[in-house]
């Protein structure tokens, strides 16, 4: 497929984007949570974006409700590998219940970029093959990107440490 | 630091026992290029399932630049990827200058020394790269030929930068002071020079049988499987895929330099190597050009709001101290918006997320570090191959944890 | 330092010294470091045992990556509390007597890492012998610290086991 554009996008999703906003030259769209995993099943299946270039989640505490948005950021290669087509979806997440559809079955690089926002935001990714934290240790209780934790509170760590000192346990 | 364990399980099919064994790599092993840590479940020699564990070296880096102004996290982009730091400074900036919205008014001067310094950078890291490879696969004549190689690219970012290694180089705007007298003149020297080390490092590896019986064939990964990882920078192209971000999104201008994206078919570890050697060369085409355009004029962009007056007049009138002490105390305000910005850095495509409040600190910054994407397909690479290989799959993925961990 | 004064007595071919000297004279020209590298000043510390800076003149370049044959653990890089337990283990693995020297800002007091994650100096969990600052500090100063180490085992000791 080839000669696309975001007006075939746009009209392809249809009645799944809620808005669409472009800043500095990149488009985003904001779809409802429970469409992620359609959205980009279309976009990788029909639109060939082939590539996961990013996904995370932003904490909005006090701004927005719901209060955490995951980001997915996509790029399409093009025949020669030139084009420069990058699409960003993204999709509200409530603070009762963080959980998503993983995207692991589509590209299985999002696999750890998944454990890295389960683990920093306390996100859940259903269907994801081997959810467990990936940064922190596994006994670690806190989720430390989310804004209500405090960047110098290092209790949570030491507990870790200490509990691995008296295991022998590394 | 190693342990083996056994375990014994029951094979399915039979009475028969079958014995599997764990072993243990790192988080401390000379080989794992920092603290990563792979646990191997072997049968005999063959690795059955390699699974890496992460986070050893974890800073919270994201977390602290919420907490701090924009020109204040240049200082962490270097602790990312050490070993090019160069090449996060620049891209940092540059993310930052998208954000704001000036790239245009970025000027030559500028833009030309951020091209000549970051692909220093990619020379610096391929050193290591294809010196730590070769190591852990025997040969340590050819790391004493990368460091020594090395050393003189030090060099030139001690007279640009004031430092060897934690650069912090450029500013937002442009260059924070006039390039020193001897920069030409250091960079016409290293041309020179270069060339010599890089034809003894193809002699002592290219061509050597040892290097290419263990890479080889070792640790292959098909296109599709590379692009379905999001693996990018020379693990891509090591594969046959011509991706390259200087030339499908050509920021700095690199669309006026004259160079080739080297790819390599097989997608082995031998593949890899060749595509960063061939780099290094390409690297040394752009500096070549750049240097010989390299222009005269302003450093820095004229933007009062964002860039700090010249010392002189912070000393001697009172609007420009003010001005001065409001950059430096609040930042410069950003529009609120939310921008990526992805460059080719040496291991892969390095990208900057940052989302703005409108003030002058990043509300979050997300970094998507090529080792941690590509890092994902050692297991894949690992599997059913023999112990050794694993070392030489962990070299030719060329890794840094510093990244990976952040 | 007994062997480098002049002989006090007897002809050619012996010299008088204690055992405890002797001992430590080899003990300080021959380091053998365990490069606990993790983060940015591990780059410094292989740059420092490279061509240019070359650690081996001052007798400490046979890096041991098994902490079972070294005496000395160069803590190079940010050490988190994922990975204090694993330092702390390895520094109980080394056979006495032992010598310490944290490398750069982060191991001497957590540098620009004031994070949740980072341990705010080793000496929170290791004795330290040998502090060198600087994010990273160049190669001069470790080799600096390696020979304040030889300075400090001349003139303390070390017992023998």
């Amino acid at each position: 497929m080839s000669g696309f554009t975001l007006e075939q996008l746009s009209s392809r999703l249809g009645s799944h984007i809620e808005s669409s906003s472009e800043f500095r030259g990149e488009n985003t769209y904001f779809v409802a949570p429970e469409k992620i995993s359609e959205v980009l099943t279309v976009l990788k299946e029909e639109f060939n974006f082939d590539y996961l270039v990013d996904l995370t989640a932003v904490d909005y505490l006090g701004i927005k409700s719901p209060r955490f948005e995951m980001v997915y950021y996509l790029h399409r290669f093009g025949e020669q590998y030139d084009e420069n087509i990058r699409v960003r979806i993204k999709c509200s997440i409530s603070e009762d219940k963080p959980a998503i559809d993983s995207v692991t079955s589509l590209w299985a690089g999002a696999d750890w970029l998944e454990r890295e926002v389960y683990d920093m935001f306390g996100i859940v990714f259903n269907g994801h093959p081997d959810l467990r934290r990936i940064l922190m240790p596994e006994d670690y209780d806190e989720y430390p990107l989310r804004k209500d934790f405090d960047v110098r509170n290092r209790e949570p760590s030491k507990r870790s440490f200490k509990k691995a000192l008296s295991e022998g346990n590394f | 630091m190693e342990r083996v364990e056994f375990i014994e399980e029951k094979s399915s099919d039979s009475n028969l026992r079958k014995e599997s064994m764990i072993l243990n790599m790192g988080p401390q092993h000379p080989s794992t290029h920092g603290v990563l840590r792979v646990v191997l479940y072997l049968d005999g020699e063959v690795v059955q399932e390699a699974v890496p564990y992460v986070g050893y070296l974890h800073r919270g880096i994201e977390k602290l630049c919420e907490d701090i102004t924009y020109q204040q996290c240049l200082p962490y982009t270097d602790r990312m990827d050490y070993i090019a730091s160069i090449c996060n400074n620049i891209g940092f900036i540059l993310s930052v200058e998208k954000l704001l919205g000036i790239e245009d008014e970025i000027p030559e001067r500028a833009k030309v020394t951020e091209v000549i310094l970051s692909e220093l950078g990619r020379i610096e890291s391929h050193l290591v790269g294809i010196g730590t490879n070769a190591m852990d696969l025997g040969a340590m004549s050819a790391f004493l030929f990368c460091f020594k190689e090395r050393e003189r690219v030090y060099d030139i970012l001690e007279i640009v930068c004031g430092a060897r290694l934690t650069t912090s180089y450029p500013r937002v705007g442009g260059l924070p002071a006039e390039l020193p007298d001897n920069f030409e003149e250091a960079i016409r020297n290293f041309l020179k020079i270069f060339p010599k080390t890089l034809n003894e490092v193809d002699k002592l590896l290219t061509r050597n049988k040892i290097f290419i019986e263990r890479t080889r064939g070792v640790a292959t990964i098909s296109a599709e499987e590379a692009i379905n990882f999001g693996l990018t920078g020379p693990s891509l192209r090591g594969s046959g895929v011509p991706f390259d971000l200087r030339k499908s999104n050509p920021y700095l201008d690199y669309d006026q330099y004259d160079f080739e994206v080297p790819v390599a078919t097989d997608g082995d570890a031998y593949s890899r190597f060749l595509c960063r050697f061939e780099e290094m060369r390409q690297s040394l085409k752009i500096i070549e050009q750049a240097i010989d355009r390299l222009p005269d004029g302003p450093f820095i962009a004229d933007l009062p709001d964002i860039v700090l007056p010249e010392k002189q007049k912070v000393y001697t009138q009172m609007e420009s101290l003010i001005r001065h002490f409001v950059i430096v105390y609040n930042g410069f305000n950003t529009p609120p918006g939310e921008i990526y910005h992805g460059v080719e850095n040496p291991k892969g495509e390095l990208g900057y997320y940052i989302v703005s409040d409108g003030t002058g600190k990043p509300y979050r910054i997300h970094v998507r570090g090529p080792s941690f994407v590509n890092m994902q397909a050692l297991p894949l690479m690992a599997k059913g191959r023999l112990v050794a290989d694993v070392i030489a799959a962990i070299g030719s993925i060329d890794i840094v944890l510093g990244e990976i961990d952040r | 330092m007994g062997l480098n004064a002049a002989p006090t007595a007897g002809g050619e071919g012996f010299l008088t010294t204690t055992v405890n000297s002797v001992a430590n004279w080899g003990r300080k020209n021959s380091l053998w470091p365990m490069p606990f590298g993790t983060a940015c000043c591990a780059i410094e510390m292989m740059g420092a045992m490279m061509s240019r800076f070359d650690l081996s003149r001052f007798g400490a370049e046979v890096a041991r990556f098994s902490p079972r044959q070294a005496d000395l653990m160069i803590v190079s890089g940010t050490i988190t509390y994922k990975m204090a337990s694993v330092c702390r283990n390895i520094y109980d693995q080394m056979p006495e007597p032992k010598w310490v020297i944290a490398m750069g800002s982060c191991t001497c007091g957590g540098g620009p890492f004031d994070s949740y994650a980072v341990v705010q100096g080793i000496d929170e969990f290791l004795p330290v012998d040998v502090y060198i600052g600087g994010c990273p500090p160049r190669p001069e100063a470790l080799i600096d610290a390696v020979m304040k180490i030889q300075k400090k085992i001349d003139i303390e000791g070390a017992p023998i086991v």
